[in-house]
């Protein structure tokens, strides 16, 4: 069956949807790589929790500086016209309503747009929260970008979350590597399919009830 | 005349005894006090309540506290690392030896601004409807419900700074900036170390994110 898009693709494809002129923080992990994709001809600028509005890519190596790291300890550069700030500015910009959009990982979200992406209950390990509460709970729109199912084929995509919730109802927007999905009042909405694969083979692979949207298209990437 | 320099990490570290609520300054790597902690390993203070971001990297001071059991309880946003394995934090935790209080990082902050600021709490909606809001006072406001958050204080504050000067004012490099102001301002005692201290002057007044009101002693480290 198809595994529709890479992780580069996927980036890619959540890149695409960002306009000229918006303001975005990335989740860590699969989300920080959504920078790299964005259409030259956008300015779109890239906020860190950690005090940064304006991140720029990756520092190459030996160009590091110690006091330049990114939410997810990566060391990055600043673009021109880059702003420092401390984190008490940074999360009034979140919670503020002041951010456009936030791109988060999720372990699950729900048909509702529930969103579980802090704490999977793991036996030896300990949950973070870091800055995903505040994110929800202020961005203006918040979406999500992960793999359609676990490493064990089971959906992240669920009728009810069976992880701790991180927020009630606030995602908009879902972009998986087989599909990209949105959460509307009629229900959770089929917008893009990746090709080779149909309407019940997403269905199936889907702990929620999908509504196939009139103008579904196939979801589709360049070679990266 | 007004001198907070002292020469040594010891002296910078006087009076901090067992039990007491410390505040760590920095996320991930960056304005981390890592000699101030290694400091504080050396002193052998224990039953800490260490109150940072996050739990520290698997080879931090702060990992080595949680190995040689000195910390009881960490209030954070983070308690794990990008490490395969689990911490020495995380093992505390399981165990039963410490205890994780756990707090979005966004309130984290504003908890200890709210503190510094003379506040009595405030109201947010941050985790309404989650678990880390149960059992807190909420109320609706403008048709939104938030929940009460109460100030966090502690005894120590412990920061880095790129750049001190004898007053206590610090200049921090980029994004080491991060927790440092709100912590200055909300520990009963706050020690930074700097990585150097200047003259007076040296630090342009614009320059000057900590103002040095806020801080009690400098130590340069290298």
């Amino acid at each position: 069956m198809s595994k529709g898009l890479t992780r580069r693709q996927m980036a890619w494809r959540a890149a695409q949807d960002l306009a000229d002129g918006v303001y975005v923080n990335l989740g860590i992990g699969l989300p920080q790589d959504v920078s790299n994709h964005v259409p030259a001809d956008r300015e779109v600028i890239f906020q860190s929790e950690n005090g940064i509005l304006g991140v720029g890519p990756a520092a190459l190596p030996g160009k590091e500086d110690p006091g330049l790291v990114d939410a997810g300890g990566q060391r990055v550069t600043l673009i021109r016209g880059a702003a420092i700030f401390d984190s008490a500015d940074s999360f009034a910009m979140m919670r503020g309503g002041h951010l456009d959009f936030t791109i988060l990982g999720a372990f699950q979200v729900s048909a509702v747009g529930d969103l579980a992406n802090w704490d999977a209950l793991e036996e030896f390990r300990a949950p973070i929260v870091g800055g995903a509460m505040d994110l929800v709970f202020g961005a203006k729109e918040v979406r999500v970008l992960m793999e359609h199912n676990t490493k064990k084929g089971e959906p992240r995509i669920v009728e009810r979350c069976l992880y701790p919730l991180t927020a009630a109802k606030v995602v908009r927007r879902v972009y998986t590597n087989l599909a990209v999905l949105d959460i509307t009042p009629q229900g959770m909405l089929a917008r893009e399919i990746a090709a080779g694969l149909s309407f019940s083979d997403l269905q199936a692979r889907t702990g929620a009830r999908l509504t196939l949207a009139n103008d579904c298209r196939p979801l589709v990437a360049p070679e990266l | 005349m007004i001198d907070k320099r002292v020469q040594t990490l010891a002296d910078a570290l006087d009076g901090v005894a067992d039990g007491c609520r410390i505040m760590v300054h920095g996320f991930g790597v960056a304005g981390v006090p890592e000699a101030l902690l290694n400091a504080l390993l050396e002193r052998g203070t224990t039953g800490l309540t260490i109150i940072a971001n996050g739990a520290g990297r698997a080879d931090s001071a702060m990992q080595k506290l949680f190995a040689a059991g000195r910390i009881a309880k960490l209030i954070a946003s983070s308690g794990r690392g990008r490490s395969v394995e689990p911490s020495p934090f995380e093992a505390g935790w399981k165990a039963g030896r410490v205890e994780f209080e756990i707090v979005p990082q966004g309130i984290f902050v504003e908890r200890m601004r709210c503190a510094g600021a003379g506040l009595g709490g405030f109201y947010s909606p941050v985790g309404v409807g989650t678990k880390l809001a149960a059992g807190k006072e909420v109320r609706a406001i403008a048709g939104r419900d938030y929940v009460l958050e109460m100030p966090l204080t502690a005894d120590v504050a412990l920061l880095h700074a790129e750049r001190g000067d004898r007053w206590g004012n610090l200049s921090y490099r980029y994004a080491e900036r991060n927790f440092g102001p709100a912590m200055a301002t909300a520990a009963a005692l706050v020690v930074a170390e700097v990585d150097k201290i200047v003259e007076l002057g040296d630090i342009a007044p614009m320059d000057a994110h900590t103002p040095g009101v806020f801080v009690d002693r400098l130590v340069e480290v290298t």
